[in-house]
């Protein structure tokens, strides 16, 4: 019999061990304000009324209700405009003022996740560019884009735990003139929406009680550093992330559940832009037929760039074949917005979508014939000149 | 022990030249390098929940347990054959972060498909194919994708509207009430200013010299872009 000494076994395994400081962080704002004392970087806090919140593992966190820094997502700004417009235009609405800053560039994750052609300190020093310049305006970022929250999310915790990255990160941010400075909280604006979505319902003005709504959860959201999700223990019992669904759910529509929830949408990064197949094959497979099957709703209700992208515009060629799909794919902003009264042309630039969002319209109780003819009469003061843009005395006019 | 070697490691279904182990070994080293590495891999109890959540697995012939164990076992051959065949099918969704062991072998991926990059490999070549001009847009001007990138030639699956938008792509811009998405060629308008420290940010990590392995004519290009712009303002790149 060969006896394998003990040591040789723990050597094996001495390369799994989990040290205490490689388990996940539990309390990352706490983590910035330790580094903050000890020099290390600079921490952006919340300095206006703020809701506090719980996450997956119970911890809160606070989401600033005003003098917000948008940063922008460049699929919704690029593709789908009506789900940023939407986003301002409610907390317009609301009255809680913002800046839309031209100090900012995409998160760059997309082409990341996509291309790998960047590394660790690239995407740090991107992500610290931006919150560095939301610093130096003192309003406090809000990340509209999943990947993108989902991504600083993970930058935070690498910078955390790596003194290395930072000293290469702080080193160029030296060179910019910036320091290292990350905000108190990464704020999704989907946990805004959902942080104040009784406030949003307290200026709905459309009946949204028949609409019947499925949400898919977007994975950079709740998937990447998931403990810091939103949950709440009286939506789903807590077992799923409760943004998106308790803001259609405090609007009075109906939420259906469906057993693919857990699947990604099938964006893929690289896939939606160049390998497309596989993205239209799981996104109506596994999510719209799946939906339609079980839970028969008018619209999908997501809360990022990519899923939106990806199940709207994934129908065209699977309705071609037959298959069972044609719902609407709004954003939960822009599902806010309609029920606060929106234009669904002017703000919520629905004819930038692809699958039939008429029939939800009609629902609602929207003319969208009517809506489009006013829309069209906006367009014909651009051309014949009598304006040069359009601003937000126009879409409310 | 020497395994033989399972149907799916022989060499004649790659369709890649074989390298010597000196270099799978300098790759994976490469991999294991990366100070997320440690974090990113626990070992594995082969359950198979991450292949179940996988949507890639669902349609192609890829598995991240496959990922995890190779890494685990650091099996450089089987690892080369994945950085070569597999890490570009995975969807960087991380549902597989669901691992009861706490591994994230969407993670091991970025990582692999890095070092794929940087060391020019066949597989990121062929992965970066049709891809370039989104490097180009992302690198040169700070967002990713622009709405006059949508043509019905390049979306033809995405129906009609498609059409619909680039015929009026200019007037339906200008009719955006926020004053930064009357663009056409970025997803915002960017600042100067803020173009020039995303350029100085690609320089100075060494992001911008890691295409030149997989695309030397895009790598020239940007460079050429950057630093003249650099020049302009009369900055050191
Ligand atoms: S990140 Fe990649 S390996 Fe992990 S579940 Fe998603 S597609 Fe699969
Ligand atoms: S879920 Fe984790 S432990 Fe299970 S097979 Fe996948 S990597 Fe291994």
């Amino acid at each position: 019999m060969t006896t394998i000494p003990v040591e040789a076994l723990l050597r094996k395994k001495e390369h799994f061990e989990r040290g205490a400081d490689r388990r996940a962080l539990e309390d990352p704002r706490a983590e910035l304000l330790a580094l903050e004392a000890q020099g290390e970087l600079v921490v952006q806090k919340m300095d206006r009324e703020a809701m506090a919140m719980t996450t997956k593992y119970g911890r809160e966190k606070r989401i600033q209700k005003s003098h917000l820094w948008h940063h922008k997502s460049c699929g919704q700004c690029g593709h789908i405009p009506g789900y940023s417009t939407s986003i301002f235009w409610v907390m317009r609405k609301l009255g809680y003022d913002y800046h839309d800053p031209q100090d900012q560039t995409s998160c760059t994750a997309w082409n990341y996740y996509a291309s790998a052609t960047s590394n660790a300190a690239a995407q740090a020093a991107v992500a610290v560019r931006n919150f560095a310049a939301a610093e130096q305006t003192g309003y406090f970022p809000l990340i509209h884009c999943g990947t993108s929250y989902g991504h600083y999310k993970e930058v935070r915790e690498e910078l955390i735990r790596h003194p290395e990255l930072r000293a290469e990160v702080r080193g160029i941010m030296a060179r910019l003139g910036k320091q290292l400075v990350l905000p108190e909280e990464i704020i999704h604006y989907s946990e805004w929406f959902f942080a104040l979505r009784h406030e949003i319902a307290a200026k709905q003005v459309r009946d949204v009680s028949n609409v019947v709504v499925t949400v898919h959860p977007a994975c950079h959201y709740y998937k990447l550093v998931e403990g810091d999700a939103l949950y709440d223990p009286e939506i789903y019992g807590g077992q799923r992330t409760a943004v998106v669904t308790g803001l259609a759910q405090a609007l009075g529509a109906e939420v259906r559940s469906y057993s693919t929830w857990f699947d990604c949408c099938g964006f893929g990064f690289r896939h939606i832009l160049v390998q497309r197949d596989f993205t239209r094959s799981f996104a109506t497979l596994r999510k719209i037929e799946v939906m339609k099957e079980e839970a028969d709703p008018d619209v999908v209700l997501t809360h990022d760039t990519g899923c939106v992208t990806t199940l709207d515009k994934s129908q065209f060629a699977a309705k071609a074949h037959d298959r069972n799909v044609g719902v609407a794919v709004l954003s939960d902003a822009q599902f806010a917005a309609l029920a606060m009264g929106a234009h669904p042309y002017k703000v919520c630039q629905l004819h930038w979508h692809s699958a039939d969002y008429r029939p939800l319209l009609e629902k609602m109780g929207i003319d969208h014939e009517q809506a489009w003819a006013e829309f069209q009469a906006d367009i014909k003061r651009l051309e014949s000149g009598e304006k040069r843009y359009l601003d937000w005395d126009d879409v409310d006019s | 022990m020497t395994q033989p070697d399972a149907a799916y490691k022989a060499r004649d279904v790659t369709g890649y030249a074989d390298v010597p182990a000196e270099t799978k070994e300098h790759l994976f080293e490469q991999v294991k390098a990366d100070p997320r590495y440690a974090d990113y891999l626990y070992g594995c109890y082969e359950c198979g929940i991450c292949v179940a959540v996988c949507p890639s697995a669902r349609f192609y012939d890829f598995s991240p347990r496959r990922i995890a164990q190779a890494a685990a076992r650091e099996d450089v051959d089987l690892i080369y054959q994945q950085m070569q065949e597999d890490i570009w099918e995975c969807s960087q969704c991380f549902s597989c972060v669901r691992c009861p062991r706490g591994n994230n072998p969407g993670g091991i991926i970025t990582i692999m498909r890095e070092v794929a990059i940087n060391n020019g490999l066949a597989s990121a070549k062929e992965a970066l194919v049709g891809y370039s001009r989104i490097i180009y847009k992302i690198m040169s001007t700070g967002t990713q994708v622009s709405p006059d990138m949508l043509q019905q030639d390049a979306f033809p699956d995405w129906g009609p509207e498609t059409a619909d938008v680039s015929a009026n792509l200019d007037l339906w811009r200008r009719a955006l009430p926020p004053e930064t998405l009357h663009t056409t060629s970025t997803g915002w308008k960017v600042a100067d200013s803020t173009l020039i420290e995303l350029y100085l940010i690609w320089l100075h990590t060494g992001a911008l010299d890691m295409i030149s392995g997989v695309d030397p004519s895009l790598h020239a290009i940007l460079q050429e872009v950057m630093e003249e712009r650099l020049e302009e303002e009369g900055i050191e790149p």
